[in-house]
């Protein structure tokens, strides 16, 4: 680089533009904060949302399953999972876990009774309504 | 070495290079788990194979981003380290964490072990990358900490460089986003908009800070070029990592809820983030052209020339490749990310580690450099390495690209698993790869062992 550009004026590049990269970053936070009332679907969060949540976080399904397309992707997506497969499917299959099918990929059964099952179903209601601007492409995920 | 206090680094960087190996063991059993899908079931399911690889992979990074800023900051600030004592508890306090949650992960349900450690207080479990049960969130922090104080204060009593400053404030960006993890709010838009306020405001932000440092240190002692120069470098290119990383943030925004302005401040921005890898593949490459002398660790040199390369490779043109909003629609959460994120952590931050391993290494055992047959045999690993994750990632791109055309595009989209049987092939490919890789990670192993005289400069 040309000996005009000194380093103190790279320096001041560097702490100028982080400032204001980062204050602009924090501006669209509070306008993001601001609209995701009209996206997130926060009106359906109930309390067995809430649990469920506690549920899906408490069991890693993220470390086999996408959801909104992060996680892992050794399963499938299921943010729209309510969606392709219904609740009675989804309950079904978490209590038929693992098939033992040989050589097939397994998912562990994680025992829930009930009332749980039912608080992973509503959790996956809610995540299939938000606001996702149409991802994913269809609905395999 | 010119102060004893760098001794400090040798247990970060022996601890890395461990943790490294059960990494890649588990990443091994991950890929065979893509096509015999009951391998080690119910042993080992894939979530907890999966949460071992990704964690062991960030505790041995910390490890190495640890122990080069032990090392490099006092010969930078031309003074002992403030306190070598903190550092080394800090060493054992880490390790024994990071030993423990790996066990616990292995040993305990992942639902106990999230019980048993205060999940119910405060839930912070359960989000990718952030699996860490709440005590050792708490003793990253910790320990973190104890490292920034360390430092800080070695700094402020000694000289103050580019390199030390970088590295301070890269270190000190890591430890402040971090504090993120702890914040799980119910509202899953939220919770996972700010969990990027950790994962991507550390890696597409200040750890490439801590990496640009790390490059410039071993640029300056391997090439002798003038520091004026390196300096401004730097400067340049941290100065674009932020500038096109922060608000690059947003190409993660574009499917999780968040408003769609985002689809073009994110795809705008992000499309930039190739520039300052690229920036640091034609540094890495000017100086050692310009170098003034010629430094008799051959081993070093190819690792940093290796890290501009691969990392511009796996960052910039792998996560080009799926970051504009329109390309992503399709691509996200398909093995197209895999691919990315496999080639930009081993090109950018392995290897950078690797690279300061490389030079510091023989310094603290007493020698200027390697014998020549060790170092010949550490130049095989970084090949055996390097091609095979360049074959992971191709072999992964392909599997993704099939991946999306069947299950995404196709008139019949076909569903993820009779989607994943189709590219079944390629799976097998990557392992093939993946053993390539444990043969390159073994043989960089074994040149620690390998004796004979020093290399000396010809």
């Amino acid at each position: 680089m040309s000996s005009a550009f000194t380093k103190s004026a790279a320096r001041n590049i560097f702490y100028g533009g982080a400032v204001f990269f980062f204050l602009l970053l924090i501006g669209l936070t509070f306008d993001t904060m601001s609209t995701l009332p009209k996206r997130d679907n926060r009106e359906n969060l109930s309390e067995s949302v809430l649990r469920g949540k506690h549920i899906w976080e408490t069991r890693n399904c993220i470390g086999c399953h996408t959801l909104m397309g992060e996680g892992a992707y050794f399963a499938p997506e299921l943010v729209n999972v309510y969606k392709r497969r219904g609740p009675e499917f989804i309950k079904a299959w978490m209590q038929g876990q693992p098939t033992g099918a040989p050589g097939r990929r397994q998912m562990p059964n994680f025992h829930l009774n009930d009332e749980q099952l039912d608080d992973m179903v509503n959790f996956l209601k809610y995540t299939s309504e938000i606001n996702t601007s149409n991802w994913p492409p269809n609905i395999e995920g | 070495m010119k102060y004893q206090s760098q001794m400090v680094a040798k247990p970060y960087f022996i601890a890395a290079i461990g943790l490294f190996l059960g990494q890649i063991l588990f990443g091994l059993i991950m890929g065979l788990q893509y096509v015999v899908g009951d391998f080690l079931f119910p042993e080992i399911p894939f979530n907890v194979a999966r949460m071992v690889h990704t964690n062991l992979l960030i505790v041995w990074l910390l490890f190495g981003f640890m122990g080069a800023a032990y090392y490099l900051i006092p010969e930078e600030s031309e003074r002992e380290l403030h306190s070598p004592k903190l550092a080394m508890v800090m060493f054992w306090i880490f390790l024994a964490a990071g030993v423990m949650t790996i066990l616990g992960y292995l040993f305990v349900p992942y639902a106990t072990l999230a019980e048993m450690t205060g999940n119910n207080l405060l839930a912070t479990m359960g989000r990718e990358f952030l699996e860490q049960p709440l005590p050792t969130k708490v003793g990253i922090v910790v320990v973190a900490l104890a490292m920034l104080y360390n430092l800080s204060m070695t700094v402020l009593r000694g000289r103050k460089t580019a390199i030390n400053l970088v590295m301070l404030v890269g270190l000190w960006g890591l430890a402040i986003f971090f504090l993120f993890s702890f914040y799980n709010p119910g509202n899953i838009v939220k919770d996972k908009y700010f969990w990027w306020w950790v994962v991507h405001l550390w890696v597409e932000g200040v750890w490439e800070l801590i990496m640009g440092a790390m490059l410039a240190f071993v640029l300056i002692k391997v090439t002798g070029v003038d520091r004026e120069v390196i300096e401004k470098w730097l400067y340049v290119i941290i100065a674009m990592a932020l500038i096109t990383g922060l608000i690059g943030t947003g190409h993660h925004y574009y499917w999780i809820g968040a408003p769609e302005y985002w689809q073009w401040w994110g795809s705008v921005f992000s499309a930039l983030e190739p520039i300052p890898f690229f920036m640091m593949t034609v540094f890495a490459f000017n100086m050692v052209n310009r170098r003034r002398r010629e430094h008799p660790n051959k081993a070093a040199v190819l690792w940093a020339l290796g890290t501009g390369v691969m990392a511009f490779l796996g960052a910039g043109v792998w996560g080009f490749l799926h970051t504009l909003a329109p390309v992503n629609f399709y691509t996200h959460g398909s093995q197209i990310t895999a691919a990315h994120g496999h080639m930009a952590f081993y090109g950018a931050y392995v290897m950078v580690v690797i690279t300061m391993i490389s030079y510091t290494m023989p310094l603290m055992r007493g020698r200027a450099a390697n014998s020549p047959l060790a170092q010949v045999v550490e130049m095989w690993s970084f090949w055996l390495m390097t091609v095979a994750m360049v074959f992971i990632t191709l072999f992964l791109t392909a599997a993704g690209i099939l991946q999306i055309w069947l299950q995404r595009i196709s008139d019949q989209p076909m569903s993820f698993m009779a989607a994943q049987d189709q590219v079944a092939l390629f799976y097998w490919l990557r392992e093939g790869a993946g053993v390539i890789f444990l043969i390159g990670l073994l043989l960089y192993i074994g040149s620690f062992f390998i004796k004979g005289k020093a290399a000396t400069a010809d």
